[in-house]
C-alpha cells in the first residue's frame, strides 16, 4: 500500500489536501485534510449581537450572502421578527442570485477545464472541449465572465454589493426597490436567460426543467450544441455518471418556499429534524468530547492532537454522515431527473453536475416571478428589539447545501455562536465510530497513482467544495 | 507582467470580487496589458505537484515572476509554528512560502484588508491565530515581511485594502504597475493606491443632500443620511465607493447600509457595535476627521433648522413620500 497525498487541491474555493492510500492503482481509503484553520466561531463570541452581520460574510466570499441570511434568520429568531413580504422577496432573490453564480462559476472555471487535460488527448471530444473550455484561455471564460458580472448587476441593486452586504437584515432588506429598478431587475434576469438558453443549454430552460429522466437527459443532449451537452458527452465516455457515489444519503434545509427540507435514504423520503444534528471532532484538531448539538458545540484548539487530520469538524445526522448540495436539494424536493439519476447509478459526478445546471433553470423563472411580485411602496424592513438573552436557530440552502448557524445571546452579547457550512458535511473526517465523511466514501475504489487519469479531481469537483466555509 | 498569486487565511472574495470585472472579460482585460497568471490558486489549471513545482522555482529564484499577489491574512500561530495554514501538499506554513517568494517579486500586492492589516482573523480576542498583514498588524507597521521590507521595485507592499476590494481597484493597480510602474507618492500612508484611496466613500453618496441638512436616518432601510445614528464612517474612509460603481449600480449606501470602513486597518473592531453610532451628550463622535467639531455642531444646529420638508421626511422612509416640488411657468398663483 502507498500514500499519495495530493494538494494544493485548487480550482476549488480555499485549501484542500486528500491523502489516499492505494493498492494496484485502486483506492482503499482516503482522508480528507483542510490545512487551514480560521476560528470565525471565536471572533464572534462577545460582540454585540447586531455585529455578526457584518462579520460572518467574511466567511466566505463566495456565499457571503448565505451566510448573512442564516445569521439574519438565527437574530430574527432570536429577536421574534417576521421579515417583511418585500423584505423575504428581497432575500430570495439575493440568495437566489448568489447561488446561480456560484453554479455557473463552479462549471465553467472550476469543474470544465479538467476535461482539457492532456491525459484526455485521444479522446473524439478533446479539441472541442480544449478550445472552450482551457483554464483561463479557452472562450467560453470569455462569455461567462461578462454574463456572470451582468447577472450579479443584480446585486447592486438589491444588496449595494457583493460579496458582503449589510443589506440582510433580521427584517428583511434595507434596500427598497423602485418601480424603475423593478424594471431593470427584469431586464437583468432576461439577459442572463439568453446566456443560459444560447450557450449553456441550447434550448429553453423550460424544456430542461421538463426533462424527468436519464434517458430523456441523453435523449435531449444528443446531437445538440451547447455546453451541457459537451458535459454530457465527455462524463458518459468517461463512465462519470457512476462514478463518485458516497452513501446516497441527503439532506436539505429547504430553499425559497420553492424546495422543501426534507431527507431522504434508501430511497426514502423523510422529515427533517434539526434536533438530529451533532458535531464530532474525533478527527479534528480541536478539543475532543461526546458529539455536541451545535447549540451547545464548542471549537477549541488542540493543534497537537494525535491522529487528528483536519481543521473541519464531522457533522452528522442521527449520527450518519449525509450529503448535501444542489443533487441533494432536488432529490429531497423529488424532482424526477435527480430522483432517476440517483436511483439508477447513486450521487455519481454527473448526477452532481447535472443537479446545478438543473437548478439553473428552475430557479430562474422562479426569480422572475418574485420580481414580479415586489410591491414598491410596501416596507421592505420589519424592525424589532434585540432581547438580552435569547437563542436564535438559522438554516438556509447556500449553492453547495445546507448551512446552519446556531446562536445564542447573553446580557446583550454573543455568548456562543456554532457554524455547519455545507462543505463541513460533505468533506467531515471521520467521526468516532471511524465512519469516513462523504467524499471519503466516494474516492473509495478510484484508480488514482501514477498513470492514473484525473478521476479524483472530477469527483472532489462535483461536490464544488469550499474549504473555507468549512473551516469557518 | 507575470503575477502569481497565493491564499491564505482570507475568504476568498477578494477574487470572487475581482472576477466582477467590468465590462470587459477580466481575463481578456488583464491579457491586452500583458498580465498574465503564472498561477491562481482558484483558476489555473495546474494542481498537486505541478503547482508546487511552479512555486518552489519562482521561491528558488528559477522561475522569473514580477508581482506577487497575496490575498488573505498571515496566520503565524500556533506558537509561531504557521500550523493555522500549512499549503497543502508541501507541509509548509504558507507564511514561510510568502516570505520566501516575496524576495523575488518586483512589486508585492496585498489583496484585501486581510492581508494588507490582518483581518478578522487578527481580531479574535487575544489574537490566538497570530494573525497579521503582509507588512501590517493593524495600524502598526511590521507584519509578515517587516516594516523595512522593499521589493525589488523598491517599493513597500502595495495595499489594495477593502473588504472585498473593488474590481477596478486591482486591475487599474496591476495595470498602471505593468504599463507604468508605481512610485512612492502613488501610495498613500498605509501603502494603498492613491489611484482609490485618494478619495472618502462620502464623495459622491447619493445621501450627500441629506448629510448637509442632517435629515438621518432613524433605523435600518430609512433613505436619510446614515452618519447620525447608523454608524456610517463614509466621511472617514479612505475609498471611491460611491464614485465607482459596485455590480453595476451599488454601492453600501446605495444598499441602504452605513460604510463601516473596510479600507482601513482596523476596521473590524471599532469599540462599538457596527450599526450604531458612539455619540457623547448626543453627538456623534468621530465626525469628520478635517472639520473642527464646535463648527460642526453649529453647522449641524443651523442646517436642521433649515431642512426642507421633503429631505427631513424622506430621510425616514424607505422610499420618497414627497417628491421634488415642480416649478410652474408663470410664478405663483
Ligand atoms: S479582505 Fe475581506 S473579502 Fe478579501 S479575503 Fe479578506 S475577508 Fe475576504
Ligand atoms: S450616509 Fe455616510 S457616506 Fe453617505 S452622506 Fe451620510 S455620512 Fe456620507
Amino acid at each position: 500500500m502507498t500514500r499519495i497525498v495530493v494538494g494544493p487541491f485548487n480550482r476549488v474555493e480555499g485549501d484542500l489536501e486528500v491523502s489516499l492510500d492505494v493498492e494496484a492503482g485502486r483506492i482503499q481509503s482516503a482522508q480528507v485534510n483542510s490545512p487551514l484553520f480560521r476560528g470565525f466561531e471565536q471572533i464572534m463570541v462577545g460582540r454585540a449581537p447586531l455585529d455578526a452581520l457584518a462579520i460572518v460574510p467574511r466567511i466566505c466570499g463566495i456565499c457571503s450572502v448565505a451566510q448573512s441570511a442564516a445569521a439574519a434568520s438565527a437574530l430574527a429568531e432570536a429577536m421574534g421578527v417576521v421579515p417583511t413580504v418585500n423584505g423575504k422577496i428581497s432575500r430570495n432573490l439575493i440568495c437566489a442570485t448568489e447561488n446561480l453564480a456560484d453554479h455557473l462559476t463552479h462549471f465553467y472555471l472550476f469543474f470544465m477545464p479538467d476535461f482539457a487535460r492532456p491525459a484526455y488527448a485521444d479522446r473524439s471530444w478533446h479539441g472541442a472541449v480544449s478550445k472552450r473550455f482551457t483554464a483561463v484561455r479557452g472562450d467560453a471564460a470569455a462569455e461567462v465572465l461578462p454574463a456572470r458580472a451582468g447577472f450579479l448587476r443584480l446585486m447592486g441593486f438589491l444588496a449595494g454589493r457583493w460579496p458582503h452586504t449589510l443589506a440582510i437584515q433580521p427584517g428583511g432588506s434595507t434596500r427598497a426597490i423602485t418601480v424603475g429598478e423593478r424594471i431593470r431587475l427584469l431586464a437583468l434576469l432576461r439577459e442572463f436567460r439568453g446566456f443560459l438558453e444560447k450557450r449553456l443549454f441550447g434550448d429553453s430552460l423550460a424544456a430542461v426543467a421538463q426533462l424527468a429522466s436519464k434517458d430523456q437527459l441523453l435523449a435531449w443532449a444528443d446531437g445538440r450544441p451547447g455546453d451541457f451537452s459537451a458535459f454530457l458527452h465527455a462524463a458518459s465516455d468517461l463512465g462519470l455518471d457512476k462514478l463518485g457515489c458516497a452513501y446516497d444519503a441527503f439532506l436539505s434545509y429547504g430553499a425559497y418556499d420553492l424546495f422543501p427540507a426534507g431527507t431522504w435514504q434508501a430511497g426514502q423520503a423523510a422529515t427533517f429534524d434539526p434536533v438530529a444534528i451533532d458535531e464530532d471532532t474525533t478527527s479534528a484538531w480541536l478539543a475532543a468530547g461526546q458529539p455536541r448539538h451545535p447549540a451547545q458545540g464548542e471549537t477549541i484548539v488542540d493543534a497537537n492532537k494525535p491522529d487528528a487530520y483536519t481543521w473541519c469538524k464531522a457533522p452528522r445526522y442521527a449520527g450518519q454522515p449525509y450529503e448535501v448540495g444542489a443533487l441533494a436539494r432536488q432529490v429531497v424536493a423529488g424532482h424526477p431527473l435527480a430522483r432517476d439519476l440517483v436511483q439508477r447509478e447513486g450521487a455519481s459526478v454527473m448526477a452532481r453536475v447535472v443537479a446545478r445546471l438543473l437548478e439553473l433553470a428552475l430557479v430562474l423563472p422562479a426569480m422572475e416571478g418574485w420580481v414580479n411580485a415586489l410591491q414598491p411602496g410596501e416596507p421592505f424592513c420589519a424592525h424589532g428589539e434585540m432581547p438580552d438573552d435569547a437563542t436564535g436557530t438559522g438554516l438556509v440552502e447556500a449553492a453547495r447545501g445546507s448551512l446552519g448557524h446556531w446562536l445564542s445571546i447573553k446580557r446583550g452579547h454573543i455568548e456562543r455562536y456554532q457554524i455547519i457550512a455545507p462543505t463541513t458535511w460533505n468533506f467531515s473526517p471521520r467521526d468516532a465510530s471511524n465512519q469516513p465523511g462523504p467524499l471519503e466514501q466516494a474516492l473509495v475504489g478510484l484508480p488514482a497513482g501514477e498513470g492514473a487519469p484525473p478521476t479524483v479531481q472530477h469527483v472532489v469537483r462535483s461536490f464544488d467544495p469550499c474549504m473555507v466555509c468549512t473551516v469557518h | 507582467m507575470k503575477v502569481l498569486w497565493l491564499q491564505s487565511g482570507g475568504c476568498g472574495g477578494c477574487t470572487q470580487s475581482m472576477l466582477c470585472s467590468e465590462p470587459r472579460s477580466l481575463f481578456d482585460e488583464l491579457r491586452d496589458a500583458g498580465i498574465e497568471f503564472l498561477w491562481h490558486p482558484a483558476l489555473s489549471v495546474e494542481s498537486g505537484e505541478e503547482a508546487l513545482a511552479i512555486l518552489e522555482d519562482c521561491a528558488e529564484g528559477r522561475l522569473a515572476f514580477d508581482a506577487l499577489c497575496i490575498e488573505g491574512a498571515m496566520l503565524r500561530g500556533p506558537n509561531g509554528t504557521g500550523k493555522f495554514h500549512l499549503m497543502a501538499g508541501s507541509g509548509r506554513p504558507l507564511t514561510e512560502w510568502v516570505a520566501r517568494l516575496a524576495r523575488h517579486a518586483k512589486w508585492v500586492f496585498a489583496i484585501g484588508s486581510c492581508t494588507a492589516y490582518g483581518g478578522f482573523s487578527a481580531n479574535t480576542p487575544g489574537n490566538p491565530l497570530e494573525a497579521c498583514g503582509l507588512q501590517f498588524d493593524e495600524q502598526t507597521p511590521g507584519g509578515l515581511l517587516g516594516a523595512g521590507f522593499q521589493s525589488a521595485a523598491a517599493l513597500p507592499v502595495i495595499n489594495i485594502a477593502g473588504c472585498p476590494t473593488h474590481p477596478g481597484w486591482v486591475v487599474d493597480t496591476l495595470e498602471k504597475a505593468a504599463l507604468e510602474g508605481l512610485r512612492p507618492e502613488d501610495l498613500d500612508e498605509y501603502g494603498r493606491p492613491l489611484l482609490y484611496a485618494g478619495e472618502l466613500v462620502h464623495h459622491g453618496c447619493a445621501r450627500n443632500e441629506f448629510y448637509e441638512f442632517k435629515a438621518s436616518a432613524m433605523k435600518q432601510s430609512d433613505l436619510g443620511c446614515l452618519m447620525e445614528n447608523l454608524g456610517c464612517k463614509g466621511t472617514q474612509a479612505h475609498a471611491d465607493c460611491n464614485l465607482r460603481p459596485w455590480n453595476g449600480s451599488g454601492s453600501c449606501l446605495r444598499g441602504g447600509f452605513a460604510c463601516i470602513a473596510c479600507t482601513e486597518p482596523g476596521f473590524e473592531s471599532p469599540g462599538h457595535a457596527f450599526q450604531e453610532t458612539p455619540k457623547l451628550a448626543g453627538i456623534p463622535i468621530g465626525l469628520p476627521t478635517d472639520m473642527p467639531k464646535a463648527w460642526f455642531v453649529a453647522l449641524a444646529a443651523l442646517s436642521k433648522s433649515a431642512t426642507p420638508k421633503r429631505v427631513r421626511n424622506n430621510a425616514v422612509e424607505d422610499h420618497p413620500v414627497v417628491m421634488p416640488a415642480v416649478r410652474k411657468k408663470g410664478g405663483s398663483k
